[in-house]
């Protein structure tokens, strides 16, 4: 018997070639993780090419997921453990492992052929060069193909269940529950007995093997984290995406329309939103993004929620029609789950970059709301939030959210939905009693009263050209035209009265260093500050769901520290926009690897970033101390 | 009460008579004198009433160009969009509103320039609504450059020594992307507008309609010798007739052993070649053979009327039918069953 070991948290990455099945093994390990009450957090990284040429670096898919027994943030920086199916797996994810960490390789295809086309002259199984890891090269695909002889499977087909193979040791080694997995693959081969019954049985040997060999001497346990009482589920951004929507469409009492053209890393809002029609739920694929969103916003017009999701390439292509929306004043929620870009870009990897286009993209003084996701969980409550914010002001509101958050999956406390609360559409249903109805009058949140077609009494034209105050009909005055612009962009200003309060969090309450950052960098920025308390240093940090308008007591807070730094994946597009509107020295920490920023890396420059500041501190206090001129120098501020 | 015709099934009836009135908007019209938006424009306020349905229910969108501002002078509901891409607007508002008379106004530089992919895409996907193309053969609103349906050697501001951009047939590229109702009328002929855009908003489907439509000011008379009842180069299409034409029929068409159809002197035509309009033919063979009868060049000889009427189901009622809305009460428990998963666990 193995010895059972406690740990507090295992990072694991499995890695293989594109069609060695990684992703799906990485999920089906998620739910097993899921079931026992861990927390956790995982990256998806997957080529842009549905098959890239096999064995080759290019086409290594990998899914890492990380588990705890306490609250984490990110999908952790190096594995602990490494799954690779073959030698370019190998070369692809080594640079990220610390030493000592677990190598479970999967010898059946470290061929001297497979070696040589990844550029290794030797087996790095055997010619020592992996001495500073704990290496176990098994052949997981032979053991596979012998498992599931007595099921008659193809050579090519009994191979391809050693993805299963290596999910019932690495369930075994982590103590995970099988059943799950068993279930899951009855389920999804029910039509295919053969395949469904080789699968399992794969499965079943890997358990078995870790079981009854002696390869690995230790098991790990990771106990359950602490979460708050509730119901819990394995949840992608992506989903909640889609599920926020639907929450806002019926809290609104709208029907739900969803205009869209397929693209990475959006196109499973789509395919969710596509599968929900019993939900009332109308999905149209369009023949191109700006079809996408001139139809969702032909749907607005007719009284629907209308929606579209995209990337940055389809959002620089919507932009016309967004800003026809800003001039109609109608609802419309974009939403833009990020890639790295520009052009084609990282395709299936993620980046912030998109901040600028969605806040300025447009022509004309085009305001429009935007807010963003901090998490996949958080991807509801956000969609849920500009669908209110779309229906409150009359505007279309962008939602950014990027393909970490897109395709990464958390636990997450499923909202009851009869808590949120209601949205008002306030469409306008009857004539008013005196006077015209003048669709282009004003609430006391400036917005417009809306009325849809087939309301009768209310008839009357909207398009592009500039509007009348009040009665909405064509204007080329000058005067009316300034004081529609600057309307404009009081209706999008006056947003902000109507959020919370900023939560900053300072345990420490002292801190002179904040950290503040938006939408997926949350993770990182929450997990890197965290351990640099834990170091016994102090930081604060706050995180913007809103970043058009920006929240009103954000400048008081900016000014309260004496260094603001904002990390972000783009070139510093939060810190410049920080920078202008409060003057205040904002410093950008930027990394655009197509990758999430690096807890570790975060960490060690804040901790660097907070010592310097306090030696900076001792100097003044020094010179402080020291008489200038006959005088002693008072800074205001340390005074304060 | 709904409307019967198969294209406003579904669209409430008016309660009491509406006239022209009713379809005419504070709104001072600001074409050019002489434009031909203006006969368009009165041939669709009378039709209107003769429909028969709620004005309330009937909503315009256009895109960019002079015909675009017909939604500002008809009071019903109305959009002024965006260059090109009405069609794809109309689309959002067809499918999620059964109740609704979807027009699209568009022009030649609009719908086959900027938007040529939207209209294309409307048209084989048969959206239940109603284009009106207005061809002028030229850019008014830009003040007079050539467009995609001006003829070759066009002399226009951006194309002072001629213009070598061949043109397109609109109903050609209409019956290419499977259109189910494809239709030409002219603005010089009331009657026969107001006939064709009644059976285009009767069909089910998406149906185009292309008007040949005079720019006074930028390419005047481009359709002088279509103008008259008795024009000699108007082909006259009508289900079920022989296609003969010009003075006392002199001239008809024949088909040829290779499918083409071509012009022939009546009196020297065997009257078994003589082509016999079928418009609900399902093949769109014989309506394409028809459609290239329209010159390329300065147009002296063109059919109007219905080529092709062919019942097709519509894409917003196949959207709908696969859509089921629970019941208010029902909406959001049924929506809790799906975010809830099947997948949770309790932590207590």
């Amino acid at each position: 018997m193995s010895e059972v070991r406690s740990v507090d948290r295992v990072v694991i990455r499995f890695a293989g070639d594109s069609g060695d099945g990684m992703q799906l093994t990485g999920d089906r390990f998620t739910s097993d993780t899921a079931q026992l009450g861990n927390d956790f957090s995982t990256l998806p990284n997957f080529p842009a090419e549905i098959r890239a040429p096999a064995g080759t670096v290019a086409g290594v898919s990998s899914f890492q997921v990380h588990f705890a027994d306490f609250d984490i943030r990110t999908p952790g920086d190096r594995p602990d453990v490494l799954v690779v199916m073959n030698p370019a797996a190998l070369k692809a994810n080594l640079h990220d492992l610390p030493r000592g960490a677990v190598i479970l390789a999967d010898t059946a295809d470290f061929s001297n052929r497979n070696l040589a086309k990844v550029g290794y002259t030797s087996n790095p199984l055997e010619d020592g060069s992996l001495d500073a890891y704990e290496v176990h090269a098994i052949d997981l695909t032979g053991l596979a193909v012998a498992a599931v002889a007595p099921f008659g499977l193809g050579r090519k087909d009994a191979a391809r269940t050693k993805n299963m193979f290596a999910l019932g040791l690495l369930t075994w080694l982590y103590s995970r529950p099988e059943q799950g997995t068993l279930d899951f693959l009855a389920r999804k081969f029910a039509s295919k007995p053969g395949i469904r019954d080789a699968n399992m049985a794969a499965f079943r040997a890997g358990h078995a093997y870790g079981e009854t060999t002696e390869v690995f001497t230790v098991r790990y346990q990771v106990a359950a984290a602490p979460t708050p009482a509730g119901t819990y589920r394995q949840i992608t951004g992506n989903t909640a995406l889609a599920y926020g929507l639907m929450a806002g469409a019926a809290k609104a009492g709208l029907q739900l329309f969803l205009g869209a053209y397929p693209i990475t890393p959006a196109s499973d809002v789509l395919h969710l939103l596509s599968r929900a029609k019993d939900h009332g739920v109308i999905t149209f694929q369009a023949e191109d993004e700006i079809a996408a969103v001139g139809a969702a916003l032909g749907a607005s017009y007719a009284g629907a929620l209308g929606v579209t999701s995209t990337s940055g390439p389809g959002m620089a292509l919507k932009m016309e029609t967004i800003s026809l929306a800003v001039m109609l004043e109608l609802p419309l929620v974009i939403c833009d789950v990020q890639r790295a870009g520009p052009a084609t870009g990282l395709p299936t990897k993620t980046e912030q970059a998109d901040l600028f286009q969605a806040i300025y993209g447009r022509h004309g003084e085009a305001p429009l709301p935007v807010i963003a996701a901090q998490s996949p969980g958080d991807c509801f409550d956000a969609a849920v939030e500009a669908t209110r914010i779309a229906l409150t002001y009359r505007t279309p509101v962008i939602l950014l959210s990027d393909g970490y958050l897109g395709n990464g999956a958390e636990p997450w406390a499923v909202p009851n939905l009869a808590d949120l609360p209601a949205i008002d559409p306030g469409f306008v249903t009857e004539p008013p009693a005196d006077g015209p109805f003048l669709p282009y009058s004003r609430d006391e949140k400036l917005a417009r009263p809306l009325a849809i077609p087939g309301t009768p009494g209310l008839e009357h034209r909207v398009g592009g050209l500039e509007k009348a105050h009040g009665t909405g009909n064509v204007s080329y005055d000058p005067d009316n035209h300034e004081h529609m612009v600057r309307l404009r962009q009081a209706k999008i200003d006056g947003i902000a009265a109507d959020l919370p309060p900023l939560e900053v969090e300072d345990p420490g309450g002292n801190a002179r260093v904040l950290v503040i950052g938006w939408g997926s960098s949350y993770g990182p920025i929450s997990a890197a500050t965290r351990r640099v308390r834990l170091s016994g240093r102090n930081v604060a940090t706050v995180h913007l769901r809103h970043l058009n308008p920006l929240p009103s007591d954000l400048g008081d807070i900016l000014r309260r520290y004496d260094r603001v730094i904002v990390p972000e994946m783009n070139l510093g597009q939060l810190a410049f926009i920080l920078r202008g509107k409060y003057l205040v020295n904002c410093e950008s920490y930027s990394r655009v690897r197509g990758l999430p920023i690096s807890l570790s890396e975060l960490a060690e420059d804040l901790i660097a970033l907070i010592d310097e500041q306090v030696r900076v501190d001792e100097q003044v206090r020094v010179d402080e101390q020291a008489p200038i001129d006959g005088h002693t120098r008072i800074d205001s501020k340390d005074a304060s | 009460m709904t409307a019967t015709t198969p294209g406003l099934a579904g669209v409430p009836l008016a309660l009491t008579p509406l006239n022209r009135k009713d379809f005419t908007s504070d709104q001072e019209v600001r074409w050019c004198p002489g434009c031909g938006d203006y006969a368009v424009l009165a041939a669709f306020q009378g039709l209107m009433p003769q429909l028969g349905i709620r004005r309330e229910n009937t909503v315009i969108v256009s895109g960019i160009g002079c015909s675009s501002r017909f939604p500002y002078y008809v009071d019903s509901y109305g959009m002024h969009s965006i260059h090109g891409r009405a069609p794809a607007i109309a689309t959002g508002v067809a499918v999620s509103r059964p109740d609704l008379a979807v027009w699209v106004i568009t022009g030649d530089g609009d719908a086959l320039s900027i938007g040529g992919n939207h209209l294309i895409h409307a048209l084989r996907r048969n959206v239940n609504i109603t284009i009106m193309l207005f061809n002028n053969r030229i850019y008014g609103l830009t003040k007079g450059q050539y467009s995609p349906t001006s003829e070759l050697g066009k002399v226009t501001k951006s194309t002072p020594v001629g213009s070598v951009d061949y043109p397109f047939n609109p109903i050609s590229l209409a019956l290419g992307a499977e259109a189910g109702f494809v239709a030409r009328t002219i603005d010089s002929d009331r009657a026969h507008l107001t006939e064709v855009l009644t059976a285009a908003i009767g069909y089910r489907g998406a149906s185009l309609v292309e008007i040949y439509q005079n720019c006074p000011i930028f390419n005047d008379d481009a359709f002088l010798d279509l103008k008259g009842p008795k024009a000699p180069g108007v082909i006259r299409l009508v289900h079920g007739q022989p296609v003969t034409f010009g003075p006392d029929g002199a001239q008809s068409v024949i088909r040829r052993p290779d499918g083409s159809v071509a012009v022939v002197d009546t009196a020297d035509a065997d009257p078994a070649q003589v082509v016999v309009h079928d418009a609900h033919a399902d093949d769109p063979t014989s309506a394409f053979a028809l459609s290239r009868l329209t010159d390329t060049g300065v147009l002296q000889q063109a059919p109007i009327g219905i080529f092709r009427q062919v019942e097709r189901p519509s894409f917003d009622d196949g959207a709908r039918e696969q859509v089921r809305m629970p019941e208010t009460s029902e909406r959001l428990s049924a929506l809790q069953g799906l975010i809830n998963g099947s997948d949770t666990w309790t932590v207590s």
